[in-house]
């Protein structure tokens, strides 16, 4: 793949040249994630995110792995285990608090990243098949970290565990013993703990390989940039070494610093007190929440209180718990029909304006919103905004953004990448103007033979 | 124009469902129920705020006190064991708050922990040695109820991690045996006198604490002279539960500004190199 200009590896020494005949991975990387790639000279740090979710992916293997080496999976000593981590292993405190605070750090930049791609619309042709990987490696994720907040076997982990194993058994007919054998018992015991022990090992390494196939496919049309005008000559790009590696380099610091800052000063702030009480079947906290960056979910599932029923009639179709369960595992299901639902063939939200209005003032305060509504308890008013918010998240994916999509009229695109950023590009002699990004052209735009959207010629 | 209708439709009638039979009801029930009743016991919690110690780890410069957290170790040895464990904590801990290899082989030995007669396999007790923890003062969870009216009493060894603001909440529950503000008791008409057998406490969740109040003036005297209030025993014994939670406090924090120091010089290191290696395709500021 990749473009014509892009440069080719060239091994110096007999040794890389020895290497490279027998198995070239030093070229492979270098075409990856070095001079090898051509990514657009435009991107702003909304782009970071994708390589920063790399590092804290790897931050979290690293750190459980050795963790592990530590920890028994068994529910009469896993409690007093993590304590032994905390108090008895060297540096073991600083391992627990920095996986602990990096699955939270994780959850943040993936969130950065994909809203980077929702308002880009980075899921549009020709990058369908990244964003539905993309969405593969949040659910995994979202496995992930739910198994793993069970294994320190506190009160929120057993209780935690006990809820959402619960949803299971909504599922009509087979839910009751879907939900046996997927727990090994009737609530959360000694075979969940072992279980999910074993799977939060496992999927971490699920989530690197899709991560593979990823940038695997994100490499066959390259970067989306945030003009979303597709890549035209070289002087649109750069290399992504040392460009793109010194730019994401310096950003990474920057997101240590903040990491580090929880991790040092306030390891337990995005934690639950509960959790340092040992798991205890027999008494139930008073607020059951999940962590914090479940709570948008755990709101929409719990936006449903009315059983689905015909009126008059007293028959139930369709229990109100069973609702919330298909709505919540519906609304990151959306995300999968995405690239068909938005059929507007400009990329960048920066160019229409009437998705620009509703990606500020109706996605964004309705996550923040359901998030708020999450992790409060299950009482007016926030029952009632649950439902509100959850409303407007379905109609925003499936009635708004396709509708959008076909009456909207963008703004005029930039000619080309390179226009955007030096405000002229001499090469096709356009009259590209010597101050604005965009070029006062007031022909509507035209849909390339992609599907893209590229400025009249 | 085509505009697709199958996401549409499903997406309206997944809004109806939930509009008809969840908001719809939930907005009558908002209007026209009154708001859940409030426990009695809400306007002693309004504001919630329990004082703070002030302790010398607070902070981000916070260090241990020793002199402090070895009071505090006493008022634990001579208050609180008698009903409290604090298992995940060993005699070898103390090292860290202070005292030297001697004297933690003499308080462990002034400890009986259980142990096995050597010569016939019998359950028995014998000196404590550095490396045990410290004993449970009840068998099992059936005899600590048994003798404390039905009450469990919690371990302490992570309590101040257990519950939110710990140290200073630890600090206020202990001193917090009152009686209750006129204030707050004008605002709860349904107020009732604490059941027997608990004690009213107003900075327990629900006011009535199965704990009789502890701390009386010179309850204990503390070995390096200081004078044993009941505010200076809840502040040490605070101070000293904050440590048995979290023996690596200190060390965390002063390893942060180690760590924090060095990136900061790295990441400007970074952003100068970043500047440096796009200065020649950043567009020219006219």
């Amino acid at each position: 793949m990749s473009f014509a200009w892009a440069k080719e590896y060239e091994p110096k020494s007999d040794f890389t040249k020895w290497i490279d005949e027998k198995l070239p991975l030093p070229r492979m990387v270098y075409n990856a994630v070095g001079a090898g790639y051509p990514v657009p000279r435009n991107l702003n740090y909304m782009w970071n995110f994708g390589v920063l979710a790399g590092f804290f992916l790897m931050v979290q293997i690293i750190t459980g792995v050795v963790l592990a080496m530590h920890y028994a999976a068994d529910t009469s000593v896993a409690f007093g285990s993590v304590e032994h981590i905390m108090r008895n292993v060297n540096y073991g405190w600083l391992l627990r608090y920095a996986h602990a605070n990096g699955a939270s750090f994780f959850f943040i930049v993936i969130y950065m990243h994909i809203f980077r791609g929702l308002f880009y619309s980075s899921y549009k042709a020709p990058r369908e098949m990244i964003w539905l990987l993309g969405v593969v490696i949040f659910l995994l994720m979202m496995a992930t970290a739910f198994m793993g907040y069970v294994l320190p076997w506190g009160q929120m982990s057993f209780w935690g565990a006990k809820v959402i194993t619960g949803l299971f058994g909504a599922i009509p007919f087979v839910g009751e013993p879907l939900q046996v054998w997927l727990v090994g018992g009737y609530a959360p015991n000694a075979a969940t703990l072992n279980r999910f022990f074993s799977l939060h090992f496992l999927l971490p390494f699920v989530i690197a390989g899709v991560v593979i196939l990823h940038i695997w496919a994100l490499h066959i049309p390259g970067s989306s940039n945030p003009t979303g005008v597709e890549v035209k000559k070289e002087s649109d790009t750069v290399p992504f070494h040392p460009y793109y590696t010194a730019k994401d380099g310096w950003f990474l610091g920057l997101v240590l610093i903040i990491f580090s800052a929880f991790v040092f000063f306030a390891p337990n702030v995005l934690g639950h007190p509960d959790n340092y009480i040992e798991a205890n079947p027999l008494s139930t906290p008073a607020h059951i929440v999940p962590e914090w960056y479940f709570l948008p979910f755990y709101a929409i599932l719990r936006a449903f209180t009315g059983d689905l029923t015909i009126p008059f009639t007293g028959i139930v179709l369709i229990e109100a718990k069973l609702l919330g369960v298909i709505a919540m595992f519906g609304s990151i299901l959306v995300w999968f029909f995405l690239p068909w639902l938005d059929k507007s063939p400009v990329r960048s939200g920066s160019y229409r304006p009437l998705f620009k209005k509703f990606f500020w003032f109706g996605l964004i305060p309705t996550m923040i919103m359901l998030t708020i509504c999450g992790g409060m308890p299950a009482e007016q008013p926030w029952v009632i905004l649950s439902q509100i918010f959850t409303a407007y998240y379905f109609l925003h994916f499936l009635v708004i953004l396709p509708i959008v999509s076909q009456i909207e009229v963008p703004k005029p695109l930039p000619f080309s990448i390179t226009q955007s950023v030096l405000g002229e590009d001499d090469t096709d002699g356009t009259t590209g103007g010597s101050g604005g990004a965009k070029p006062a052209t007031e022909t509507k735009p035209l849909a390339d033979g992609d599907g893209s959207l590229q400025p009249a010629e | 124009m085509t505009i697709r209708l199958g996401g549409i439709i499903f997406g309206l009638v997944l809004v109806a469902i939930l509009a008809l039979w969840s908001l719809f009801p939930g907005a009558y029930s908002l209007a026209t129920e009154e708001p859940a009743a409030k426990p009695d016991y809400y306007a002693f919690q309004e504001e919630n705020i329990h004082p703070a110690g002030g302790f010398s780890f607070d902070g981000v410069g916070g260090k241990w006190d020793n002199q402090q957290l070895q009071r505090g170790y006493q008022v634990y040895k001579e208050v609180c064991s008698a009903c409290h464990s604090l298992k995940y904590v060993a005699f070898r801990n103390l090292e860290q708050i202070g005292y030297n290899e001697a004297e933690v082989r003499a308080e462990a030995a002034s400890w009986n922990v259980p142990g096995i007669d050597g010569v016939t396999g019998e359950a028995t007790t014998r000196p404590g040695e550095p490396t045990d923890y410290f004993p449970s003062p009840y068998p099992n969870e059936v005899a600590a109820r048994a003798a404390n009216n039905n009450a469990y009493p919690p371990d302490l060894s992570l309590i101040t991690k257990a519950r939110p603001d710990g140290s200073n909440y630890v600090y206020s529950l202990l001193q917090g045996y009152n009686e209750p503000d006129p204030e707050d008791l004008a605002k709860s008409p349904n107020f009732e006198p604490s059941p027997p057998g608990l004690y009213f406490n107003e900075y327990f969740y629900n006011i009535n604490i199965a704990m009789p109040p502890q701390l009386y003036p010179d309850l204990i005297t503390y070995s390096d002279g200081t004078e044993a209030t009941p505010e200076q025993m809840a502040q040490d014994v605070a101070a000293f539960l904050t440590w048995t939670a979290e023996p690596s406090l200190v060390q965390r924090k002063q390893t942060g500004w180690f760590v924090i120091g060095f990136l900061i010089f790295a990441t400007f290191l970074g952003f100068m190199s970043y500047k440096q290696i796009w200065a020649g395709k950043k567009p020219k500021k006219k």
